[in-house]
């Protein structure tokens, strides 16, 4: 009996191949968005764990220095030697002919636990690690430090863009002879340790962490993508539940005579329930396939992303990790579930005796509109709600979800009222069949249409939010960019020299100290700058006491940027600890969009007061044309090229990375709105099946095969407009909730909106396309549908 | 004479070759006449119907409507015929499901560019339909359905009417009513009817009765 009925059901497929494509294709596009955004997530996460477990950080206790970023070696001596089990560290960037590498210098003799690389199963051993120098670094590190004289080990488990090597060879390297960056803590100290601010009061100590900074920080960027990735799940989750309820409804007759036939309807249930898990394993294992060349085409683009914006380095190559093929399977087998769950309960609720009627489906869709409404209503209350209550990241990404499926449940309920309304003005009998056609077949529609209506609105949100993003960075850039031309990279004797050769030129010299520290206890730069007109003129607060300048000047007061006023809890007046016993109050709070760091600026003066034996790494130059500086320079001081940059240069780098950073982003927008086209041009075809006895009869009382085409692709372009027109107003929503909200809790900053009327219409243009690009081969089919086909519906015996 | 019919024939392409459906039709009927049209399933007289009425083409033959050639008529002139000249019964009623009752007997009367609601309101009211007019097909009974069915063919004001088994999906009791009421009005328009249909009681209230075998009449 189990095997007939399996022919049985199976049947209605090998009848309706076009709906079992779409039932495939799209659980199976819905699978691959999904699980190519997880397996971008497991990558950069499988990346940070790496640098965690390499560099140590998180998993023991460390010592790092108050303020800047390095410490004699000296005090690392100091506290060995009151019994302190500490293993050094040091660290820094390297410049290669492609970029730069970390370079981090470890003590294997001291280093606990499994930190070190050598030893074990490695075939180095510890006489070379130490004398020699060996570098370990995972394939693509090791060829672009092939040029070096140490050894090169490749291994796979260092960080990426990271090479491992003695903490002797590092410093020779990095050229910090007698610097070391932190100390690792061992777990297991003696007792009766003299407190480590008696033996080393420049340092301070730092507790193990569950994570990683750089995973924490990028958490709510990997949140955003997976609220993305979700997105278009549920974009291609309403294509599935489409085609299973019109699968379900169209076997109702069969599921009839099978149970007249004796087949009980719990072994029925079971087997529809077995051939739904079996066709979900199917489309899902397409989709994670799918979505592996997903996420290698866009890994690349999230890498640059991530080290742009957080600074992060995430490996550019993908590996088959079981965590997301598998979630890809479930989510598969999940999404077919909820689609296919409702459609079950009413087969398994239908009496025996139940009439077959094909277009009931559409009908049951419409008697639960109210329903919809006010489950659209309670959700969007619901955002309200969260928005007002302004409260964490989770929440607000709670809210986007509130906001964007209350809205996807009101759009049927609108287009329902606009169509009644439209039907009510109609002029011409075409036009009132039109508007009234058109309201029947808006339950059969209105999941495709909530698909292109959730795609629109958040490729308009997004755009919205990147183009503001856009143009307040680039406004940035002009004021933070203020000098004609910067000079950078160079050693602190030819500096001094150079900024001494310009001075007798009359330029103007706007030297820029720096020192990497943490400030309230989070990551951030300390910068010293020579407070002037320049600054005055250019430099923008987002809040500021009327003479913050002054103050910073005096030496009185920091200003710091918005990620670190909001990072820390500091605001005006509030007194930040800035090392070396300096504490200052806030005087003013700047935008610096586009920086993964907290910052704080103080007055040259004071920095110098601070670290003294700190010199400037870059300073900016006003007053001499760059091309002239940049050959004066290079005669006098014997510069290479790079080191004096132009204005237009970095502002032309600084774009060119802003660009890159969004370029995910956008090709996730793109695949969103393809597969709401997708849901279209399906719903439109299955529709286009069971059309045919309602057209049937307008055509035989005059109307050519030719007009019911173009009615059916205007009804196609209509739906498309007015969806678009309500994707507006909650694409803009969602560009509000992004931009003041999300952008505030995931990355520090609050960002002014813009609009872009321009960018709208051209969007509304292309969803039009797509939705008459959809309907056009639906409206081909009718146009060439044989008159026998329209014939056959006025037969009596058929 | 309005409707003038020769030599038609029509084939069918089955698995082994053209199957002939029509092999041969001459037929004549002018205004105020009704023919009954019989035959077993699959004799061809739903295909003749369709022929006449300017649905389906023939493969050799003349249909001449009021002088003018049917078959020599592109797509667009048989859809023109179809809207002013000719109404079409059917036996499954084909409402357009998202008009009410009304709107569903205004329709092809609006299409053809002679609406009048004076006689629409008398159909509506000759008809029972009073209380249903905002009604959806879904919503009505198949006699009810029937009815508008008929309103509809009969409110454009055809020259000739078509009605394929028009009471065969309705109970004797409800067939004889909407019968009754179908020639009274077609009776008073003026138009020829030509009924299909497998009945011999319905077919004996025409005028003429032809019986099509094997693609012939008899």
């Amino acid at each position: 009996m189990t095997r007939a009925v399996l022919q049985a059901l199976a049947a209605h497929w090998r009848r309706n191949p076009l709906q079992f494509f779409t039932f495939l294709a799209g659980l199976a596009l819905a699978t691959a968005l999904w699980s190519g955004v997880q397996a971008i997530n497991a990558e950069a996460r499988a990346s940070y764990d790496a640098a965690a477990a390499t560099l140590g950080e998180g998993r023991f206790d460390q010592l790092v220095p108050r303020a800047g970023d390095s410490f004699p070696q000296d005090t690392y001596v100091t506290l060995r030697r009151a019994g302190w089990q500490v293993s050094p560290v040091v660290e820094g960037s390297l410049r290669t002919d492609t970029g730069r590498v970390r370079i981090v210098g470890l003590d294997p003799l001291t280093t606990p636990g499994a930190l070190s690389p050598v030893g074990g199963a490695r075939d180095i051993d510890l006489n070379s690690f130490l004398t020699v120098g060996v570098l370990f670094a995972d394939a693509a590190t090791a060829d672009r430090l092939a040029g070096l004289p140490q050894e090169v080990v490749r291994d796979p488990s260092v960080a990426p863009d990271t090479a491992l090597t003695d903490v002797g060879v590092a410093q020779r390297l990095l050229d910090r002879q007698g610097r070391l960056s932190r100390l690792i803590v061992a777990p297991d100290q003696p007792l009766g340790l003299p407190p480590l601010d008696e033996v080393a009061p420049g340092l301070t100590r730092v507790a193990a962490q569950s994570g990683s900074d750089v995973g924490q920080l990028t958490g709510s960027f990997h949140l955003n993508l997976t609220a993305f990735g979700l997105l278009s799940f549920a974009v291609g989750i309403f294509i599935v539940h489409g085609t299973i309820g019109l699968v379900f409804e169209q076997r109702r007759g069969m599921v009839r005579t099978l149970r007249t036939l004796g087949v009980p309807l719990r072994r029925l249930i079971v087997l529809m329930t077995v051939e739904l898990l079996l066709l979900s394993l199917l489309a899902g294992g397409i989709g994670v396939v799918l979505g592996y060349f997903v996420a290698a085409l866009l890994l690349p683009d999230v890498a640059a992303t991530l080290e742009g914006l957080y600074g992060a380095q995430v490996s550019g190559g993908l590996q088959l990790r079981p965590v997301w093929w598998l979630s890809g399977l479930a989510i598969a087998v999940l999404g077919a579930g909820m689609a296919g769950a409702g459609s079950l309960w009413r087969i398994a609720r239908m009496p025996i005796l139940a009439s077959a009627r094909p277009r009931a489906w559409a009908m049951a869709a419409g008697r639960g509109r109210w329903l919809q409404g006010g489950a659209a209503v309670l959700l969007l209350a619901v955002a309200a709600g969260i928005a007002l209550a302004d409260a964490g990241l989770i929440a607000t990404f709670a809210l986007l979800g509130c906001l964007l499926i209350g809205g996807a449940l009101a759009l049927p309920l609108i287009l329902g009222a606009v169509l009644a309304l439209g039907q009510s003005r109609a002029k011409g009998v075409i036009g009132g069949w039109f508007w009234a056609d058109t309201r029947q077949q808006l339950p059969g529609l209105s999941l495709a249409l909530m698909a292109l209506l959730l795609a629109m609105a958040a490729n308009l949100g997004v755009s919205t939010m990147v183009s503001s993003f856009r143009l307040t960075f680039i406004d940035f850039l002009d004021q933070r960019l203020f000098a004609d031309t910067y000079v950078r990279g160079i050693d602190s004797e030819r500096m001094a020299g150079i900024q001494a050769f310009l001075q007798e030129r009359g330029a103007t010299v706007l030297p820029l100290l720096r020192v990497d520290s943490r400030l309230a206890g989070v990551p951030a730069e300390l910068m010293g700058a020579r407070i002037g007109p320049a600054y005055e003129d250019n430099w923008v607060f987002v809040d500021a006491r009327p003479d913050a300048w002054a103050q910073v000047a005096a030496g009185e007061a920091v200003i710091v940027n918005e990620q670190l006023a909001r990072r820390a809890g500091l605001w005006l007046d509030d007194r930040l600890d800035l090392g070396g016993g300096l504490r200052l109050p806030v005087a003013g709070v700047y935008g610096d969009y586009g920086n993964p760091l907290g910052q704080a600026v103080i007055s040259e003066a004071r920095f110098a007061g601070v670290f003294p034996d700190e010199t400037p790494r870059q300073f900016g130059v006003l007053g001499l044309d760059p091309e002239d500086l940049r050959s004066v320079l290079g005669d006098a001081f014997d510069l290479p090229p790079g080191s004096v940059v132009d204005q237009s240069s970095v502002k032309a780098f600084s774009l060119a990375v802003f660009e890159r950073t969004f370029t995910v982003t956008a090709a996730l927008n793109v695949l969103t709105l393809a597969v709401a086209g997708f849901a279209i041009l399906m719903s439109l075809l299955t529709l286009s099946a069971i059309r045919l006895p309602q057209l049937a009869p307008v055509w035989a009382m005059g109307l050519t095969r030719g007009t019911l085409a173009r009615v059916e692709l205007i009804r196609a372009l209509v739906l498309a407009a007015l969806t678009a027109l309500l994707a507006l107003p909650l694409g803009l929503a969602l560009a509000w909730v992004l931009l003041a909200m999300v952008n505030v809790q995931a990355f520090g900053w609050r960002l002014p909106m813009y609009l872009f009327p321009l960018d709208y219409a051209r969007l509304g243009l292309l969803t039009l396309l797509a939705a008459a690009l959809a309907a056009l081969w639906p409206a081909l089919r009718m146009a060439r549908t044989p008159v026998s086909q329209l014939l056959r519906v006025f037969a009596n015996e058929r | 004479m309005l409707l003038q019919v020769s030599g038609v024939t029509k084939s069918f392409a089955g698995a082994e070759g053209p199957v002939p459906v029509l092999s041969g039709v001459d037929l004549s009927l002018d205004l105020g006449q009704t023919m009954s049209l019989q035959g077993e399933s699959g004799s061809g007289k739903s295909t003749l119907l369709h022929i006449v009425g300017g649905l389906d083409t023939v493969d050799g033959g003349q249909v001449l409507f009021d002088g003018r050639d049917v078959a020599a008529l592109d797509e667009a002139g048989r859809a023109a015929l179809r809207r002013s000249d000719v109404a079409v019964i059917f036996q499954q009623f084909n409402l357009i499901p998202s008009l009410d009752v009304s709107d569903n007997i205004r329709f092809q009367a609006r299409l053809a560019g002679r609406e009048d609601a004076a006689q629409v309101a008398r159909l509506i009211e000759t008809l029972g339909l009073g209380d249903h007019r905002h009604k959806y097909p879904e919503q009505l009974s198949g006699g009810q359905q029937q009815r508008v069915a008929i309103a509809r063919a009969l409110a454009a004001r055809p020259r000739l009417i078509l009605a394929d088994e028009p009471t065969g999906n309705l109970d004797e009791t409800t067939a004889a009513e909407v019968l009754d009421q179908m020639l009274a009005l077609v009776g008073d328009t003026g138009a020829a009817l030509m009924v299909v249909t497998h009945s011999p009681a319905v077919a004996a209230r025409m005028d003429r009765q032809l019986h099509l075998r094997a693609g012939k009449l008899a």
